[in-house]
């Protein structure tokens, strides 16, 4: 298992003592070793060595072309389109599709020579909070293989967490960045709505899906964000507004930040290790010069049932393409609409099938205003209280998740697994940027701390977030030599 | 709140997902128990306030109405699970 961070991989490549395809035989070497927690479900063989050998070409013919990325391993999460490589969004409805085109996102790694690994394990269409709703098996967690690793991102944390690759990609919705970064003890960061192209990723819930990275530390998490940044003329709701210049605003600090503490978020229901790593983590904010505020953020009780509405909405309307005529799986059935309703029936797995129905509930005739009307109009009320709470703190700190890792199979009922996410999805409703840091241990799992930041402030949030983890040796910590992973949940 | 069996069947006939009858008595109870949860929207005054649709602030993307690159037919084909000629095949809309 390696510390190494893309920084640091990158000077070995600059000095000449490694080469991009060793540091990719490298990765897949460690991923392979890695198997068992299953956070892999296919390797990119032919595009890993056509991107290596373009990264070599580039580092030894220009090398002051040559970015921060260029020649370093990475894996993304099996919701990224690369042309010719399996896209299955973890569904056995999309099993064996291959994309004809590559997302903004990826080209943009691939034009920065970054070289792509593997696809990683994730819920079926990113949708859940363990990992468990892969219709290809679970994940587990590299600090406790019989834990999940969090969700839907679950592959991507895992793989970094252990130390096999750098950096991963993952996608974000209602937390499934963050959440997962907090249960493996890694950085997850995603950017403002609309600040990286969503052009090339399975759609969703399109108003609050992002692309972000995990990386082993926040300068990383900048490098991968400002390679991937940027309006596209490809999504028509990228932000046009120019990308500031992030890594040279990392080292600035927090002294003379107001950092708001939301008290909403240190109610009840926290677990008590995470609470005491948490206000551990403040204390340690307020030593390095910022000064902690408490703000209210009224309507966070009410941003679960908003999410559960407006997601499974969007859902159900992006979901309807997976109709067996143009692409994935198709039961033959003599009318249309018997084929309709085989191939959706059999090929989606129940969260995703649960999810769809949710949504074309609230939208149905008759529920349309009691539900998704209102839901839009809380969005704005919870988009609301968070520029008011901006105006007098520079960003807000809080934990990410209430709870540590939990036992795999530990939370079947659907409305508990919900609950998971209910500091993490407030932020996708306002659009916002936010990252989690490893910030401690509770009981031996990792415990995240979540910066929040305004709206294209993504800088700052990194700047944060940068601050503590250079004070802190969390980032360091390594998951223990792996046990046995025992028995799997029925 | 109770969610009636043919209110399911209803929702899972509109959204085309064939369903079996364990899977619609399932998603019924646990309908009913999310949707009692989301109910407490219902409570939130929201009597002064706009929608929220994009988040972004963005309004409207214009673009040039010129005709740009696009995905070649055997591209677009290529995942077909049938096809006919230069088309996807599809079954009878009628009986």
């Amino acid at each position: 298992m390696s510390r190494e961070t893309v920084a640091e991989l990158g000077a070995r490549l600059r000095r000449g003592n490694a080469t991009p395809t060793e540091l990719a035989a490298q990765a897949r070497t460690a991923l392979e070793s890695i198997a068992d927690l299953h956070p892999v479900l296919r390797y990119t063989d032919a595009l890993t060595e056509r991107q290596a050998g373009r990264a070599a070409r580039i580092l030894a013919e220009s090398p002051e072309e040559a970015g921060p990325l260029c020649g370093i391993p990475f894996a993304y999460k099996d919701v990224l389109c690369v042309e010719g490589v399996e896209t299955s969004a973890g569904s056995k409805i999309l099993e064996g599709f291959i994309p004809p085109y590559t997302g903004t996102a990826l080209q943009r790694l691939l034009d920065a020579g970054a070289v792509p690994v593997a696809v990683t394990n994730c819920d079926e269409f990113a949708m859940g909070s363990s990992n468990e709703n892969s219709a290809f098996g679970p994940v587990g967690n590299p600090w406790d293989p019989n834990r999940v690793p969090g969700g839907s991102s679950g592959g991507s944390a895992a793989v970094v967490s252990a130390g096999a690759v750098p950096f991963s990609l993952g996608t974000d919705t209602g937390g499934s960045i963050r959440q997962p970064a907090s249960f493996c003890g890694v950085a997850g960061f995603k950017p403002t709505y609309g600040r990286i192209s969503r052009y090339g990723l399975i759609a969703f819930a399109s108003s609050l899906d992002q692309i972000g990275p995990f990386t082993r530390s926040v300068e990383d998490a900048a490098h991968v964000f400002t390679a991937m940044a940027g309006h596209d003329p490809r999504d028509s709701t990228s932000s046009p507004a120019p990308v500031e210049p992030v890594a040279e605003q990392l080292a600035r600090g927090v002294q003379g930040m107001r950092l708001g503490i939301p008290r909403e978020y240190m109610a009840e229901g926290l677990e008590p290790g995470v609470r005491s790593a948490v206000e551990a983590a403040l204390a340690q904010l307020e030593k390095l010069g910022a000064t902690l505020v408490e703000v209210s953020l009224p309507s966070t009780e009410a941003a679960l049932s908003t999410y559960y509405i407006i997601a499974p909405a969007e859902c159900s309307a992006n979901l309807a393409r997976m109709d067996g005529v143009r692409f994935g799986l198709h039961v033959d059935r003599k009318s249309l609409t018997d084929t309709y309703l085989e191939t959706r029936g059999q090929g989606f797995g129940p969260e995703v099938k649960r999810r769809i129905m949710l949504g074309t509930y609230a939208l149905s005739s008759g529920y349309y205003d009691a539900y998704y009307r209102q839901a839009q109009k809380v969005r704005t009320l919870i988009a609301e209280e968070f520029d008011r709470a901006f105006e007098s703190v520079d960003a807000l700190v809080s934990p990410t998740s209430p709870i540590v890792a939990f036992p795999k199979g530990d939370k079947s009922d659907p409305l508990s697994m919900y609950l998971c996410d209910i500091l993490t999805l407030p932020v996708n409703l306002a659009g916002l940027p936010g990252i989690s840091i490893p910030c401690g241990l509770s009981e031996g799992l990792p415990v995240g701390l979540q910066v929040i930041g305004p709206r294209l402030q993504d800088a700052r949030v990194l700047r944060v977030a940068h601050a503590y983890e250079q004070s802190t040796p969390w980032h360091t910590q390594m998951p223990p030599p792996a046990p046995a992973v025992t028995g799997t949940p029925s | 709140m109770t969610l009636a069996r043919d209110q399911v069947t209803h929702v899972a006939m509109l959204a085309r997902l064939g369903l079996s009858d364990e899977e619609v008595e399932r998603y019924r109870q646990q309908l009913d128990t999310i949707l009692a949860h989301v109910d407490r929207l219902q409570q939130v005054d929201t009597s002064k306030v706009a929608e929220t649709a994009q988040i972004g602030g963005l309004v409207n993307a214009w673009r040039e109405d010129v005709r740009g690159e696009c995905l070649p037919v055997e591209k677009a084909l290529a995942n077909a699970p049938k096809r006919r000629r230069d088309h996807f095949e599809v079954g009878a809309i009628q009986e």
